[in-house]
């Protein structure tokens, strides 16, 4: 039991790293606010939460268990919301995600073809 | 190794904070900062400075940079080259000095240093006994060293009285009623809704978190400081979502000025109470027949104090930092 426990929390363990690590790429990497913003929330949802996952199959009594949960739970509701907050204001201000104009362009380009082959 | 990691992290924030001029990005570096500083706190085992530095560091000092940001713009000036140069000396010198100084101190953890030697013992072996709480620091920081706290808490007085001098409290409190156009506020609202939902989720723990670590501040890290610190910023989350004139319906700038003064002198009462039992100034053994007990009741009383006083001063300067900016 204890072996499958640690088996289990070691592989959700790596999992969350792996999503920490390829967040923290995206958030280098990203091309506009919007996809960045998405690798952010990536870290706090997925790689946080993994990791809290795991170290809540390792807590050694269930005082630490739940303190554990809270923790997941206001790191998820305040971050999260913060990174909402942060591209709504983006969004307010006025900036447009670069993967739509490349839609738009290609849409304008189907068109612009379009016509003359009709 | 994890000393090293956080050590190069915390270089390269503050070489980013310094090469930056664009203040914004260096204010939220300063708080990635404070956010290391509390780790090697915590890797050091010291978990109440490392909750302090948490608290104040990364969370309310955050706040207020961006607040005084609000007011004097977001880009710094270039510093002319030759302005550079005097305050460079001084920083290598006094580098080098600090430098020089550490070579003749103890290695780390090594028992025998001067700090372990003098009173450190007696806090660890007699203070259950003496004073009673399970958490030393809590002991040492109201107890032993209750005139370095009483001071502290004078100090942030002071610092806020300076505060509301700067920003001229008090002076446009006229002003800032008519400038609201109908509609706008209504449009603002209207796209909060996640914002405010998670709000009313998150303040009321916030708030019941803050009084748990000022009570539970004997057995477990935390104190009047944190609690403090943590209250306020749950009323800045409130006023940050719902705007600054609810939260001041809620706590009426003119009765809040009133707080810092009654915790500080909520403090000062417990020593002049235990002077007129009998005792020393902030000798809380004569406060009840029993000394363990007048231990904890006259804790718990100037940790109240201190919460009271930290946590009013914070609103305060938090309210006038928005009246400047409106």
């Amino acid at each position: 039991m204890a072996l499958l426990l640690d088996i289990v929390s070691w592989i959700t363990l790596m999992i969350g790293s792996f999503f920490c690590i390829t967040a923290g790429v995206g958030l280098l990497r990203m091309p506009d606010v919007y996809t960045r913003a998405h690798a952010g929330g990536m870290i706090d949802s997925m790689g946080a939460g993994m990791i809290f996952f795991g170290l809540l199959l390792q807590a050694p009594d269930y005082l630490i268990a739940i303190k554990l949960v809270f923790t997941f739970f206001f790191l998820l509701v305040t971050s999260l919301a913060s990174i909402h907050a942060l591209a709504q204001t983006v969004n307010v201000a006025g900036v447009n995600p670069k993967l739509a104009n490349i839609v738009n362009r290609l849409e304008k380009n189907r068109q612009k073809e379009s016509p003359p082959s009709n | 190794m994890i000393n090293m990691v956080l050590l190069m992290l915390l270089l390269a924030s503050v070489y980013a904070i310094i090469r930056l001029d664009r203040l914004l990005t260096a204010v939220l570096l300063t708080s990635l900062f404070s956010v290391l500083v509390a780790s090697i706190f915590m890797v050091l085992d010291a978990v109440d400075v490392a909750f302090t530095e948490a608290a104040v560091g990364a969370g309310v000092s955050t706040i207020f940079f961006l607040a005084a940001l609000a007011i004097v713009g977001r880009q710094c000036k270039p510093t002319p080259r030759r302005k550079i140069i005097a305050p460079l000396i001084v920083v290598s010198a006094t580098g080098c000095v600090l430098l020089y100084a550490s070579l003749d101190m103890p290695r780390f953890g090594e028992p025998l240093a001067p700090v372990h030697q003098h009173v450190a013992p007696r806090y660890l072996n007699d203070s259950a006994a003496e004073v009673g709480p399970p958490n030393i620091v809590t002991s040492v920081l109201a107890s032993y060293r209750g005139y370095d706290t009483f001071g502290e808490v004078g100090v942030v007085f002071t610092a806020f009285i300076g505060v509301l001098m700067l920003l001229g409290a008090g002076t446009r409190r006229t002003s800032i009623e008519p400038p609201t156009p109908t509609g706008a506020p209504k449009e603002s609202m209207r796209k909060k809704v996640v914002l405010k939902e998670v709000a009313d989720l998150v303040i009321a723990p916030v708030l019941i978190f803050a009084l748990y670590v000022q009570w539970h501040g004997d057995f477990g890290p935390g104190g009047g400081f944190q609690a403090g610190v943590i209250f306020a910023s749950g009323i800045f989350l409130y006023a940050l979502i719902y705007g600054i004139e609810p939260a001041q319906r809620l706590l009426p700038p003119r009765r809040l000025a009133y707080f810092p003064a009654i915790g500080l002198l909520l403090y000062a009462a417990v020593g002049i109470i235990s002077m007129l039992r009998g005792g020393n100034f902030l000798n809380y053994s004569v406060l009840v027949n029993d000394p363990l007990h007048g231990q904890h009741y006259g804790i718990l009383a100037i940790e109240l104090g201190v919460g009271i006083t930290v946590a009013a001063v914070m609103i305060n300067i938090f309210f006038s930092f928005s009246e400047r900016s409106l």
